[in-house]
């Protein structure tokens, strides 16, 4: 039987109080939105509750919203409860001037290299991680490509014009 | 010996280091695509491996928010390109999903065969090579005859074999001609008779189970901690299957088992891939039949109704006002994505492909993120083959069926 939304909402604002941040419900998945710095209190509670039971990182990454003034990061953790096949989406904001997130690699093994590769993107920082390096990309670059600031193309080239179609 | 009485850290050519350095890839035959290993070899046994990955990084999730949703079919080709028509069909799924567009039960039940036919070649590939890595050459070089056969299936209904870009968002290009049932029955035909002689080769085979029983093996709890999914998570004991769990193009209406291990090694591994095919097999047997039953109109749709999205018939292009403007938004990428945001899974070759797309209303995604199941599980490597020798480490690697390309994404 699958959990209800209802009542991981239920039992959520129960533990975290107002650092529950929001909730919402999109495409059959429910979304929770928590404070940055309860990100692995609110992992740690989902993990162990009965419950809930939320033991299973699906999957790990970021977001960068650049409109979103003081938190353009997003970092979204999707998890599953494998027995009663409930997944939940959690999300949380943090600036990107200081982009410290907690890490997820001491109740996930497999969050290691998913964060890996967020920072990677992103620049996000996991403090905690045990070997917080470049996953994917060359370990010189000095940027963080995923970010939205940074054009998909070279823009020093002069021999393409997408005016006309601009996408 | 601990890893610090070894001295592993200490430089290349130290009196008190006792390891060898050996870097394994990132072009070493065995690993069978573009990953770098670097070991600390205690002689023949591993005391530490590091793994490096990102040579093949192509960069698709930023390419992805510049591309209207249908070119981005073309890079989810090159994930996992032993299966691309499964990774097709799982973007697809997503798009739908986020469009609200529901597909008629034709176009569901032919994706299955595609499906279920990529998951083949998938295993095929895997578990011939994990021959390959035990000393069976013949096997690979046999079977492979025979994955021609699915890939002219492929050729028939897309025109192409690797890097398939096959169907629409809604469903296919084109209806399967004659031509493609006909290869379809010949696969059904030819394959199971080949598969089993194959099975015979290795199943019972002395030499084959010494070198796979009990290498390379991972409890089901570490799997879990390592978000392991697939047929790798599957040969540790847990029956976590994306088909079943959450059924997707009408996956509840086909009988199959889902096929389960129990050490989690290599053995199992194979197994489990190897059952998985019989299991495959049967599905597109079932859904051929279902769609042979069909009559009437509902024999012949092959798309959903989804102008928007789905191009229009070329003679209605030519002959129609509507149908020219859609063809040139659609073409050109000019229609609006709806705004939403949505993870949607299949179960892919090496487990839960996911995707998740983040829609702010333009034309191309705000953002696009694969769940590379490679990518995942491949960071449990260096703990699995931590203390094994070096050969059973090369059979790991291939039993774990790492392909680079979703790896590196």
């Amino acid at each position: 039987m699958p959990i209800t939304h209802e009542h991981i909402k239920e039992k959520l604002s129960t533990h975290l109080g107002e650092h529950l941040v929001a909730w919402e419900e999109s495409y059959g998945m429910a979304c929770a939105t928590v404070k940055a710095e309860h990100n692995l209190k609110t992992l740690t509670f989902l993990h162990d509750e009965p419950s809930l039971g939320f033991r299973f990182l699906t999957d790990l990454t970021a977001v960068h919203y650049p409109d979103r003034k003081g938190e353009e990061l997003a970092v979204v953790y999707h998890l599953h409860n494998l027995v009663e096949n409930t997944r939940l989406r959690i999300k949380i904001y943090v600036p990107i001037e200081t982009p410290n997130v907690y890490t997820a690699t001491g109740l996930f093994s497999g969050a290691n290299w998913m964060e890996r590769e967020t920072y990677d993107f992103f620049g996000v920082n996991f403090v905690g991680h045990p070997n917080l390096i470049r996953v994917l990309n060359v370990d010189e670059m000095d940027y963080f490509p995923l970010r939205k600031e940074y054009p998909l193309e070279d823009q020093t080239r002069i021999d393409k014009d997408d005016e006309m179609f601009g996408r | 010996m601990t890893a610090e009485q070894l001295n592993i850290n200490l430089p290349e050519g130290s009196i008190e280091k006792k390891t060898t350095r050996l870097n394994l890839g990132p072009t070493h035959p065995a690993t069978h695509g573009v990953f770098q290993n670097i070991l600390e070899m205690d002689g023949e046994r591993i005391v530490h491996a590091e793994s490096t990955v990102g040579y093949i990084h192509r960069a698709f999730e930023k390419l992805a928010e510049r591309r209207p949703l249908y070119q981005i079919t073309t890079l989810t080709d090159r994930l996992n390109y032993c299966s691309s028509p499964l990774n097709n069909m799982g973007w697809h799924l997503t798009c739908e999903t986020l469009l609200g567009i529901s597909t008629p039960k034709r176009v569901d039940y032919l994706r299955v065969i595609i499906m279920e036919l990529a998951r083949i070649t998938d295993h095929l590939i895997c578990n011939s090579i994990v021959g390959v890595d035990t000393g069976a050459y013949t096997g690979f070089l046999y079977v492979m005859q025979y994955r021609e056969l699915a890939y002219e299936i492929y050729e028939e209904v897309c025109g192409s074999r690797l890097t398939t870009n096959m169907g629409r968002i809604g469903g296919f290009e084109r209806d399967f001609s004659d031509t493609a049932f006909k290869k379809i029955e010949k696969f059904l035909e030819e394959f199971p008779k080949v598969w089993k002689e194959f099975e015979n080769l290795f199943t019972r085979n002395r030499i084959f189970i010494e070198r796979t029983v009990g290498t390379g093996a991972i409890s089901a709890e570490r799997a879990l901690n390592y978000s392991f999914t697939g047929p790798n998570l599957r040969a540790a004991g847990v029956d976590y299957d994306v088909r079943v769990h959450s059924p997707y193009s009408s996956y509840e209406d086909f009988e199959f088992q889902i096929p389960v291990g129990k050490t989690g090694d290599n053995y199992d591994r194979f197994m489990v891939r190897n059952e998985e095919i019989w299991q495959s097999l049967s599905i597109i047997r079932q859904a051929y039949q279902k769609i042979q039953n069909m009559k009437g109109a509902e024999a012949t749709v092959y798309h959903a109704d989804a102008p928007e999205y789905y191009l229009p018939a070329k003679k209605d292009v030519y002959t129609k006002m509507e149908a020219l403007i859609y063809h040139f938004k659609i073409v050109m990428g000019e229609t609006e994505i709806p705004t939403g945001e949505v993870y949607s899974c299949v179960e892919g070759g090496n487990g839960e492909l996911g995707f998740y797309l983040i829609s702010d209303g333009g034309r191309s995604p705000f953002r696009l993120h694969f769940r590379r199941p490679c990518f995942i599980y491949y960071q449990a490597y260096a703990e699995i083959v931590q203390g094994a020798m070096l050969t059973d480490a090369i059979v790991t690697m291939s039993s774990l069926n790492l392909i680079a390309g979703e790896m590196d994404a």
